[in-house]
């Protein structure tokens, strides 16, 4: 109940003791007062839980920050060009690069998204419109949960005892599976809920036009979905293009260039675990560089994706 | 149940036409006592009852508008609210057929009195037996009774045009007595009036009850049977 | 044209709940059919019977027949044929979100495989013409989205949407509902023009919508139909108490 009220009711009681107007009077001075009072309280309230925010925000945003100060502080000054396009020179001499890196881990990524996407859209699709409610859907949306869960070192291990042994050697390909695999779920679960969000009207529109269901599906439907989508995706994409342990027993690394898919292939977040445990001041140089270029890079592929994409939006939509 | 204002509101209305028939009524009532007695009296409450009279058709139409504009009334309602104001109409010419029948009874006065082949009592009992029904009919939604209202109509009718025939007879043969002759005829044709309209008060009643028009049957068979001969029909 | 439609002992279930229980029906070709009656009453469940949306909801059941233009719908054709033939216009406007207002009266076709640029820009233009949507809109036809519309324009939007592929009959389920007044003219108007080619069923819970619009009116009341007659009818003088009584606002 409200200062006001209160104080109207005290009003109106006291009324009946006293006289009218000597107590119209007081009671409107007193209720300024209260006023004024919880006037202060409420400024004062809304400027703390202001306040919280703002820090939470500080809290959560300063190590990100402060990552990506130290990282440039630490390894700006090893970036130059040779970075970029030499490959890692041997033990004990100075300069090289990463370039093998970068290029292996676009390879991989590539890989990994050329199995991720689809098969997680197509997963979400199944999910959110044909098989609503069905068994094989639980089964589906369990297993994708499962498949979240599993370690990412048990997922490098698993594609080595599948892939490597049978193949006789690592590969780019095994390391693309892993990742692959292990975007799946994000994908499958964020294209599922995305979709459900499209309101069931958009659906019935579409089919009372005598649009055959698949077909409402794909150009209607997951149309309006694809921003979310497109959304999930990209986070699987950031979350994989870092990873490392299951590489290490698929993609294995490489110090050479390698473009084959049948061959080890050097990766970027490999690379720097590697040379981060090893001895060598060079070669802690080069992770240093590494960390940021992994970063600046993720973020680049992200950003490039958004503006594509919000290029094709139309006014108005939202 | 719903709508308990708009039911509120079609009772008031009911009620304010069942005064207004009061009114209309008493009208004629006094008007028949006034040529019974020669009272001028009466004739002088007859012409102030019309005032009362016209105050409540404004008023019964009004509130029928405002029902008709805020209630949107359908199916029986609405040939409720449209049968009142087509009553109300009735009633009110009823009122000045007493006014123009008790204006006849004061220039009686001021005549000699004459023995005229008509028998304005007869039918003035007539007449006001009809409006007496054709109300009951309304005050009970009988259709029924509205109907026993229609042929009565037709005996009215006939006593008038006897009236109009034998009175004009008086007045060639007997020229002295053309004033008061004059008068019977009009009088005579005000009853027929009445007649009239109460006719179309039950016809009303039997448009509200039933949903059914049966305004101008007589007119529209005689229409149809020529046409069902083949003959052509004069509009 | 439009033409007729001959509906014959339907029955529908949700599950268990029988939402309709013999229901015969003919609905008259190029003519205006309102359906009125209390919520629940399955007038909704009946128009949804006609293009055959009923059994998009997976615990739905359909017996009986229904006629359409000589075609039985749920024998001699598909459901997807029968929803090109008969469209449908919903309460609540629903355009397509990412599309522009060309490509929202053009889905039916584009997605049906149409694609000619020129038989569309026709359609498009005839389209919005015929739902008097097109003076307000033909210089933003690609690059408005149709949800930047307002509302009565969003509705006018998806009924020529619907007009787009040509149907023979058109249902309206509560059309206006949602609508301002001005708006619910305009498209009450449309409803007039659109009689001369197409055969129109329209639900309402807008009694005097249906008074205006329609030639013959249905009154559904639990499932059941309880008197189908020419509009004036029903209005000022209908057979049945139970009609009666919902018309005057007797009901409950």
């Amino acid at each position: 109940m409200g200062g006001y009220a209160r104080s109207a009711i005290v009003n109106a009681l006291s009324t009946g003791v006293r006289g009218q107007r000597s107590v119209k009077n007081a009671g409107e001075g007193k209720l300024k007062n209260e006023h004024k009072i919880r006037a202060k309280i409420r400024a004062l309230s809304d400027g703390a839980a202001t306040g919280l925010a703002v820090l939470a925000t500080v809290l959560v945003v300063a190590p990100l920050v402060a990552i990506f100060a130290y990282l440039v502080y630490k390894g700006a000054s090893s970036l130059n060009l040779a970075f970029f396009i030499e490959v890692p020179k041997p033990v004990g001499e100075v300069g090289g690069g990463m370039a093998n890196a970068i290029l292996g881990s676009a390879i991989l990524l590539a890989v990994g998204s050329a199995i991720g996407v689809p098969v997680g859209i197509a997963g979400g699709i199944f999910l959110a419109e044909f098989g609503r409610g069905t068994k094989l859907a639980n089964a589906v949306r369990f297993t994708a949960d499962v498949l979240n869960g599993v370690p990412s070192i048990v997922m490098g291990i698993a594609i080595y005892s599948l892939i490597v042994v049978p193949q006789g050697h690592f590969s780019a390909f095994s390391g693309g599976v892993a990742l692959g695999i292990m975007m799946i779920p994000t994908v499958c679960r964020t294209t599922e809920e995305m979709l459900l969000m499209v309101p069931n009207a958009v659906r019935e529109a579409a089919l009372a036009l005598g649009v055959p269901n698949w077909r409402s599906v794909l150009a209607i439907t997951v149309k309006t979905a694809s921003p979310g989508i497109i959304t999930g995706c990209m986070l699987a994409f950031a979350r994989v293009a870092g990873e490392t342990a299951p590489l290490i027993f698929t993609a294995f690394g490489n110090v050479g260039w390698n473009a084959r898919l049948d061959e080890p292939i050097a990766a970027l977040p490999l690379q720097i675990y590697v040379y981060a445990l090893s001895p060598y001041d060079d070669w802690h140089r080069l992770a240093w560089a590494g960390s940021l270029v992994l970063i600046v890079l993720i973020v680049l592929a992200v950003s490039l994706v958004r503006y594509v994409t919000s290029r094709g939006v139309l006014k108005g939509a939202s | 149940m719903t709508r308990i204002r708009f039911q509120q509101s079609l009772e008031e209305l009911k009620e304010k036409l069942l005064v207004m028939a009061g009114l209309a009524e008493q009208a004629i009532q006094r008007a028949i006592e006034a040529y019974r007695t020669r009272d001028l009296s009466i004739c002088d409450q007859v012409s102030q009852g019309e005032i009362a009279i016209n105050r409540m058709e404004r008023e019964i139409d009004q509130a029928a508008l405002d029902l008709l504009a805020m209630e949107q009334p359908m199916a029986g309602d609405l040939r409720f609210i449209l049968s009142v104001i087509k009553i109300n109409g009735e009633l009110e010419r009823v009122g000045n057929a007493a006014k123009s029948i008790s204006e006849r009874v004061s220039h009686m006065e001021r005549m000699a009195p004459a023995e005229l082949p008509v028998n304005i009592p007869k039918m003035a009992t007539l007449a006001s037996e009809m409006v007496r029904k054709c109300l009951q009919a309304f005050i009970e939604a009988d259709a029924e009774l509205a109907r026993s209202v229609l042929t009565m109509d037709d005996a009215v009718d006939a006593m008038n045009k006897a009236a109009f025939k034998s009175l004009i007879k008086v007045m060639e043969e007997h020229s002295h007595l053309a004033p008061q002759a004059l008068n019977a005829l009009m009088i005579s044709r005000s009853l027929e009036r009445v007649a009239d309209h109460a006719t179309n008060i039950a016809e009303d009643v039997i448009f509200w009850v039933e949903g059914e028009d049966v305004r101008h049957h007589k007119s529209l068979n005689i229409v149809q049977e020529q046409q069902d001969k083949g003959g052509t029909t004069t509009s | 044209m439009g033409v007729g439609i001959e509906v014959t002992t339907l029955n529908a279930w949700y599950g268990s709940n029988h939402a309709l229980q013999d229901i015969n029906l003919n609905i008259p070709a190029n003519q205006a059919t309102a359906l009125i009656g209390p919520s629940g009453c399955g007038k909704s469940t009946f128009v949804r019977c006609l293009n055959r949306m009923h059994e998009t909801i997976p615990v739905a059941r359909v017996t009986g027949t229904v006629i359409i233009g000589a075609l039985d719908i749920y024998k001699d054709i598909t459901p997807v044929e029968i929803r090109r033939r008969v469209g449908m216009v919903f309460q609540r406007p629903n355009p397509f979100p990412t599309m522009s207002i060309y490509e929202n009266v053009a889905a039916g076709l584009k997605l049906n495989g149409y694609s000619s640029r020129h038989v569309l820009d026709e359609i498009v233009e005839r389209s919005l013409r015929n739902s008097a949507l097109w003076d307000e809109v033909k210089d933003d036809l690609k690059k408005k989205s149709g949800a930047s519309l307002s509302g009565g324009q969003q509705q006018r939007l998806c009924i020529a949407r619907a007009l787009a592929v040509d149907p023979e009959v058109l249902l309206m389920d509560e059309p206006a509902s949602a609508l301002d007044p001005v708006s619910t003219s305009k498209i009450e108007d449309l409803i007039f023009q659109l009689k001369a080619q197409y055969t129109i069923v329209i639900v309402t819970h807008n009694m005097q919508q249906a008074a205006r619009v329609a030639e013959k009116t249905g009154f559904f009341l639990n499932g059941r139909m309880v008197e189908f007659d020419s509009t004036d009818k029903i209005f000022t003088n209908p057979s049945d108490k139970r009609t009666e009584d919902y018309i005057t606002g007797r009901f409950g």
